[in-house]
């Protein structure tokens, strides 16, 4: 077991590495579509800039609180886009049968289709959400306690976690519906949106929807909660603000077990 | 001791078409039927047949790409599809159609990466690398980007690629597909004595049939999922007459032909053509007839045309 993990991940590391040098021998295009990434991902938060130059608080947030927020929804995003962005394009895979030809290889399909194209240019979100963040983190006016620090690296892997899962759940679909990559975007990048402000501005239902269904709101809302120390609108037990674990533990077996269910058919129908 | 051994496979497969405005019909396909045949370590056999007979799914089912619906499956001492990562170290597959080399690298960073997935100890690797430069004649293209090499380039990259591992068998799906004469008779020249030096088993499909007559001594033809022939290629020649005869019925006799009346269509010769199988009587085609307006202006096809 933890061989063949250490051999996937090495595997990974293998492929991503090739592709880091292929997109750094266009090393103009890499700059800029990072620059590029930078300033698309950049224009989102300067929108919420726009909104506090007209209103004071959103949803009993201020602008720092929801940068904390922002920034937190972003970088989440940001490394489980970086790691398995890519996975989306599984659909397009099947159509043109570069499936078979990872089949052919001695490694894992998933990690193969994880790591293909690996695109380092991804870091261009990272960095925006890491800045946000970062600056939400100076600018608050919080008591930092042990807890509180402990929560922002609890809240970025957990966080991350969930949306590994989504997008895997999101591409093992396409097992079945050749072109839906549409909808996997709808929960992955759609639902960092929706994490970006604060769940306070939307109806109960949809706080629900994405607790209970698409538990995205376990990337950082429920850990911001805490750290920001702020009512809960659903009045849940406190231990919710701690089940990012729990929600991205079932999230990644439903996941892997979405994705093993696609594998095996898409070996026994060959489309 | 057969390093293939097919026993008894069928696959099928379930087609979905529509069949109204929202109703959906599904059709049970067999792609293979009852499948069995068995290839020493060292032969090279042909495997050819028309499109769409099962040569690819074979193939697919081979490498452990696709689980068979029945029957048994053995390759170098593996079930392709319960043990696909462990068996694809002891295999290597060339699809003629399309490239399993990456895209935007070069050939020798390719190499190089197969290198390291497959773990191809150091100085076996050289050995295989220089080797497979010097016969493919890959010294020039190595630093070139696969997307910039030419269909034959790409395809002598390819071959390469799948035998850097020493894999006991290899499968080419239609190898020289698309390539002109010389780069086929090179690439020939190159599989026989691969072959014969390493002692690799070959698989080869193919719609060429000179590629079986100078590299195979054994054929295997898949007709409708099923194994109509396996023998040697004299054989196959013996069994049925490689002629064919066209009965066209005109609607209305031609009144002066423009066509030479006696043509071969098709081909005859052994070199080129598709033997043709056993068959009861010529089988008589009728063309649909058309509308006596129709084209004027494309007279040269239709007997039913005015000229």
């Amino acid at each position: 077991m933890v061989d063949r993990v250490a051999a996937n991940v090495s595997a990974y590391a293998l492929l991503a590495w090739m592709w880091i040098r292929v997109s750094l021998s266009y090393r103009t295009s890499f700059a800029l579509l990072t620059a590029g990434q930078f300033l698309i991902t950049g224009l989102d938060f300067v929108a919420i800039l726009v909104m506090f130059s007209n209103v004071d608080v959103l949803g009993g947030f201020s602008l720092t609180e929801i940068a904390f927020l922002y920034g937190g929804s972003a970088l989440c995003l940001g490394f489980a886009d970086l790691l398995l962005g890519n996975i989306e394009r599984l659909g397009q895979r099947i159509r043109l049968g570069t499936v078979d030809q990872m089949l052919v290889r001695p490694l894992s399909l998933f990690v193969q289709v994880c790591a293909d194209e690996f695109a380092l240019r991804r870091l261009g979100r990272i960095t925006q959400g890491g800045l946000v963040f970062a600056w939400s983190i100076y600018a608050l006016d919080l008591d930092w306690t042990a807890a509180r620090v402990a929560m922002v690296p609890y809240l970025l892997v957990f966080g991350t976690v969930i949306f590994l899962a989504i997008f895997t759940i999101g591409a093992a679909v396409q097992f079945w519906t050749a072109e839906s990559s549409e909808l996997a975007n709808a929960f992955t990048y759609g639902g960092s949106t929706l994490a970006q402000f604060p769940m306070t501005i939307y109806p109960v239902e949809a706080i629900k929807a994405l607790t209970f269904i698409v538990p995205i709101a376990f990337v950082n809302w429920y850990p911001s909660l805490f750290i920001l120390d702020k009512p809960d609108p659903l009045h849940l037990p406190t231990a919710a603000q701690f089940a990012a674990p729990v929600a991205a533990a079932l999230l990644t077996v439903a996941a892997a077990g979405i994705w093993r269910t696609g594998v095996r058919r898409y070996r026994s129908t060959g489309s | 001791m057969s390093v293939i051994e097919v026993r008894g496979v069928d696959r099928s497969f379930v087609v979905r078409r529509r069949s109204g405005r929202l109703r959906r019909a599904s059709t049970t396909v067999h792609a293979v039927r009852d499948l069995s045949f068995s290839v020493e370590a060292g032969e090279m056999v042909g495997y050819i047949g028309p499109n769409g007979a099962g040569k690819s799914t074979t193939i697919k089912m081979l490498t452990g790409i696709l689980v068979p619906s029945a029957g048994s499956l053995r390759v170098a001492g593996y079930t392709p599809y319960a043990e696909r990562a462990a068996l694809a170290q002891r295999i290597g597959v060339v699809f003629g159609q399309r490239t399993t080399l990456w895209w935007d690298l070069p050939l020798r960073d390719s190499y190089d990466l197969l290198r390291r997935i497959y773990r191809i100890p150091a100085d076996r690797y050289r050995e295989n690398l220089d080797t497979f430069t010097d016969l493919l004649g890959l010294g020039p293209l190595l630093d070139t980007p696969v997307r910039q090499l030419s269909l034959g380039q790409r395809m002598r990259g390819d071959i390469a690629a799948a035998l850097l591992h020493d894999p006991d068998v290899v499968y080419l799906d239609e190898p020289t597909i698309g390539l002109d004469v010389v780069s086929k008779s090179n690439l020939r020249d190159f599989l026989r004595e691969t072959n014969r030096e390493r002692g690799v088993t070959v698989l080869l499909t193919t719609h060429d049939l000179v590629d079986i007559e100078r590299l195979c001594s054994r054929v295997m033809v898949i007709d409708a999922g099923r194994l109509v022939f396996d023998g040697s290629l004299e054989g196959l020649h013996g069994l049925g007459e490689a002629r064919r005869t066209l009965v066209v019925d005109l609607v209305e006799p031609a009144r002066r032909s423009t066509y030479p009346t006696r043509r071969r269509c098709g081909s005859t010769g052994r070199d080129s053509g598709w033997p043709s199988l056993p068959r009861p009587a010529p089988r008589r085609w009728s063309p649909p007839s058309l509308p006596p307006t129709r084209s004027p202006t494309s007279p040269s096809w239709s007997p039913t045309s005015r000229t």
